[in-house]
């Protein structure tokens, strides 16, 4: 489903933020991606989405080289995959209900369906009642599942993650975790960084350690390539 | 809401509320399109009654070809022959000198002076109906004319007509040219607020990159946008020059009453109507086009 293989990737001025990155994430899958600030968790993502490129060996993402795919295919690449951005980018000038409906006007839904769609997200995380609100009113971790729901909204195969539960209490981001694990448990891939101790705690769930840029125990990849692990 | 609407209009609502977010400033830029549109359009639309007030004064081009006064109705005949046998003439009308003093008498009011002349003074005349209204082959036209047998004069007494006309041909290219500079400023305005407005739009337009929006889709509403604001431009364009016309129409009725002319203003023709609103809509939307193909390429999520 996702997979590195000898990955490089230097920003420019020199600053080298993964060196030969391999690691492979099967499809159902639910893995973590842990690692000190500046370790390359959020270079890591950005490279799965083609937000950024690397500078040599290949991101497979489903089956496909999203290296070297043609700007014009990145809509398309990027319509798999939903993304929960760590600083959330939500829009503040609509409504709760909007901001999830957007990814659907993106992919031309019809708009029945489309409100279908975002009120079973909205639920799915919580947030129904506040479907009219304006995002700026919610708390930081209605926010996050805010940000989760236009996530999933639009089915995706493959869920990512970067830091989900980074600034909230305990308690919420046990919420979210549970929330993770109710789409892996229906069979959506699930690539997660956090440096969340709490969270790592799940002994079911493999995690990935990067540590200036490497990945730290490579036999991790060997042991849980397995795709019914939960 | 939105979503209860089709994407087309949805994304026409989209434009329209953006072009409205801040009336003012929507308004502004509306009406600063109708006024650089409406300048050379209203201008245009003055030329155009200038040009149909030219045509009824001037009426249909006729040279007057005066005989001499010995001509004998052989000749006359001959003459009438020659005339109507010229390729260059659509019609010959004959009028003989008992004829003109008759309509002299009838026109004027001279019928006491006239009845104590002891001769005719009038010549025998034709007047023909050249197939141009060119002014240079109205000319050779003449000239031809006079050296004809027993031809005292020709003359055509239009020359005003084509003075006026050449002004008008000269206007004519001014508006030309007036018109292309002001929708050059008008792609640069709209070229302008488009650009503002994916400044202002930033974070949507990231956002929905990263969530998998083609750029065609993050376009469109910017195009919609631009062609909007044209087209709305060009409704405002409409509006100051039906009013200007309706202003000018009344005192026009008073001045034409004094010249016992029944001469009125003309407004915009439909098929006017339609051009101008089209032309505004399509400057809009080169405009859009430009400033999206300019800027939105400068922005990538990172």
């Amino acid at each position: 489903m996702i997979s590195f293989n000898q990955v490089f990737k230097r920003y420019p001025g020199g600053y080298e933020a993964l060196k030969n990155v391999s690691f492979e994430v099967v499809q159902g899958e639910m893995a973590f991606l842990t690692g000190h600030s500046g370790a390359g968790k959020s270079t890591l993502l950005k490279l799965i989405a083609a937000i950024e490129r690397p500078n040599s060996g290949s991101v497979l993402v489903n089956n496909q080289n999203v290296g070297v795919l043609k700007e014009a295919a990145l809509p398309y690449l990027r319509r798999h995959l939903g993304i929960i951005f760590q600083d959330h980018k939500l829009l503040f000038d609509r409504s709760v209900f909007d901001n999830v409906l957007l990814p659907l006007q993106i992919c031309g839904f019809d708009s029945r369906e489309s409100s279908k769609r975002v009120r079973a997200a909205l639920d799915k995380v919580g947030l129904l009642k506040h479907e009219k609100t304006n995002p700026i009113a919610l708390s930081g971790g209605e926010q996050q599942r805010l940000c989760i729901a236009r996530a999933i909204v639009n089915r995706p195969t493959i869920l990512l993650a970067d830091e989900p539960t980074g600034n909230l209490d305990a308690e919420y981001a046990q919420a979210i975790m549970q929330i993770f694990k109710s789409f892996h448990q229906v069979g959506v891939t699930l690539l997660i960084s956090t440096h969340d101790t709490t969270v790592l705690q799940d002994k079911d769930i493999r995690v990935i350690t990067l540590k200036q840029g490497e990945v730290q125990d490579p036999s991790n990849v060997a042991e849980t390539c397995n795709p019914d692990l939960s | 809401m939105m979503h209860t609407l089709p994407p087309f209009v949805a994304v026409i609502r989209t434009a329209f509320l953006r072009i409205f977010s801040s009336p003012l400033a929507g308004l502004l830029n509306i009406l600063v399109i109708g006024i650089a549109l409406s300048l050379p359009a209203g201008m245009y639309i003055l030329l155009q009654n200038a040009q149909s007030l030219v045509d009824e004064i001037s009426g249909p081009q006729q040279i007057s070809i005066f005989l001499q006064q010995d001509a004998s109705t052989l000749e006359i005949e001959h003459l009438q022959k020659l005339l109507s046998q010229n390729e260059a003439i659509s019609s010959v009308k004959f009028i003989s000198r008992a004829d003109a003093l008759e309509g002299l008498k009838q026109s004027t009011g001279l019928s006491d002076v006239i009845a104590g002349l002891e001769t005719n003074p009038l010549p025998d005349a034709f007047i023909v109906t050249p197939k141009s209204r060119d002014a240079s082959y109205l000319e050779n036209l003449r000239t031809s004319l006079v050296n004809l047998p027993k031809v005292a004069q020709a003359q055509h007494d239009t020359s005003w007509a084509y003075k006026l006309e050449a002004i008008l041909k000269f206007a004519r290219i001014a508006i030309l040219i007036l018109a292309s500079l002001l929708s050059v400023a008008l792609i640069a305005i709209t070229f302008n607020t488009i650009r503002l407005q994916i400044l202002t739009q930033r974070d949507e337009i990231l956002v929905s990159k990263l969530i998998g929006a083609t750029n065609g889709f993050i376009r469109r509403p910017f195009l919609y946008f631009g062609a909007l604001q044209g087209l709305l431009g060009g409704l405002a364009a409409w509006l100051i020059i039906s009013v200007s016309l309706h202003m000018l129409q009344s005192p026009l009725n008073n001045l034409s009453l004094l010249y016992s002319s029944n001469f009125s203003l003309h407004s915009l023709s439909v098929g006017d109507t339609l051009s101008l609103l089209l032309f505004s809509l399509y400057l809009g939307l080169l405009g859009a086009w430009l400033s999206v193909s300019r800027h939105l390429t400068a922005i990538e999520p990172r």
